[in-house]
Order: C-alpha cells, then structure tokens, then sequence
C-alpha cells in the first residue's frame, strides 16, 4: 500500500516533531519540559514514520535492533553519568563538584542534569516506540515479520 | 491451594501498604516533612546547586536523580513485559 497524502504529509511533519522533540529535550534544564515528554515526542515521530513507510519498502522499516539500541543506551547514559559521580569519589548520582555546572541559564549548563535527561529521552523514545512496533509485529511468527 | 496462598499473600501486601497509608502525614498538615522548609531550600538554592534554572529539573534529575532512575526502570520493565507477553514460546533475538 503506497499513499501519497500520508507520504508527503509525513515528509513534512517527522522531521517538525523531531525537531520540537529535541527541542524539548535540550531545553529540559531551561522550561518546562525535559526527558520524558521529549522522549514521547521523538517517540511519536518514529511512530509516524512507521506507520507512513511500513508497507513501502523493507528498508524503510525501523529494525528491532533500532529501538533496542535507544533503550538500552538512555539507560546506559543515565546509569553512566551516575557511576562518573562515584568515579570522582563522590555518591552515585552526584552533579555538583562532578560536573561542570557553568552558567545558570545558558544552554551548555546544569553538568549531569542536560546528559542526563538526554539519556531519558532516548529511553523514553526507545520505549513508546518498541511497544507500538512489538504491539503491532510482535507474537506472530518466530522471524517476527508477517 | 494456589489461589489461597495467592490471596492471602495479596492481603498481607495489602495490609502493609495500609500501614504505610496509615503513618503517612494528613493531607496539608503543617508539620509534615513536606513543610519543613525543604520548599524554601529548593526555591533559594536549586539554580546554584544544580546550574538547572527549571526547579523541577533540578528536583527530578539532581535532588532526586535516583528515584528518577527508578521511574525509567519501570518503563523498562514494561517494554520486556510486552516483549515476553507477546513471544512467549517463541525463541525472538
């Protein structure tokens, strides 16, 4: 099944909502917002990309390995920014005196609040969409494809 | 006797949550640990202590960081939930 409506539509609106998406994520330590709701965002876009290419062509699909890797790497982010604290001699999870703060306010600051609500959006992403792709190829065949 | 033991486990879970509702502080009771100038601390101090100019940030990601990891751990039970729901049986790489 090729739609040319929902193709061209998705030509415009997936990079947009990935674009706000990221934008929400880099401005979690600034406004509202951060690494879950960013995370969604991205998420959605992925979901849309499916469901715009999914019957097109095999290499238009997003692999399982993809959403795997967002998964496990937010959350390798998040566990290794926590483990540089005790590398430092300090607690796990620690921010000040491990990161650099820098300037409150400025986007390059908050040290470990920035990578790690990077880290939660790459796992939130990775999680919205592995649910809506296990959901949707999941359970029928050992392959996994229909 | 499955369903028994199943039951009366729930319940003693059941009754130790109720505990722990039990013990926890009225709804705007002023000397709860809420109310004891850890509002004020967070409010003065978060921008200096964390660099993060959004409070909420500086509480969830620093000040709470670890309950935080937890709430991704959650998310990441679900996915492998899901994930063994739906191939249970079937060998899946």
């Amino acid at each position: 099944m090729h739609d040319m409506i929902l193709e061209m539509l998705g030509r415009v609106l997936i990079p947009a909502t990935q674009l706000f998406g990221a934008y929400i994520l880099f401005h979690g330590h600034l406004s509202p917002g951060g690494g879950f709701s960013g995370g969604t965002i991205i998420g959605a876009s992925f979901i849309f990309y499916s469901l715009v290419y999914r019957f097109t062509a095999k290499k238009h699909r997003l692999k399982h390995e993809t959403s795997l890797l967002f998964e496990v790497g937010g959350a390798l982010i998040y566990v290794g920014a926590g483990l540089v604290g005790i590398l430092a001699g300090r607690h796990f999870l620690t921010n000040q005196g491990v990161f650099p703060i820098g300037e409150p306010g400025r986007l390059w600051s908050s040290g470990m609040i920035l990578l790690v609500t990077l880290g939660i959006g790459a796992k939130v992403a990775g999680t919205v969409f592995k649910l809506f792709q296990e959901l949707l190829e999941g359970g029928a065949e050992p392959d996994g494809h229909h | 006797m499955r369903k028994a033991i199943t039951v009366v486990i729930l319940l003693g879970i059941g009754v130790l949550f109720m505990l722990m509702v039990a013990e926890m502080p009225l709804y705007g009771d002023p000397n709860a640990p809420a109310h004891q100038g850890i509002m004020q601390k967070y409010i003065a101090d978060s921008a200096r202590d964390t660099g993060a100019i959004n409070t909420i940030a500086a509480i969830i990601i620093d000040y709470r960081a670890y309950d935080t990891l937890g709430e991704a751990t959650v998310l990441f039970v679900a996915v492998v939930a899901v994930t063994a729901a739906l191939y249970g049986g079937y060998e899946h790489a």
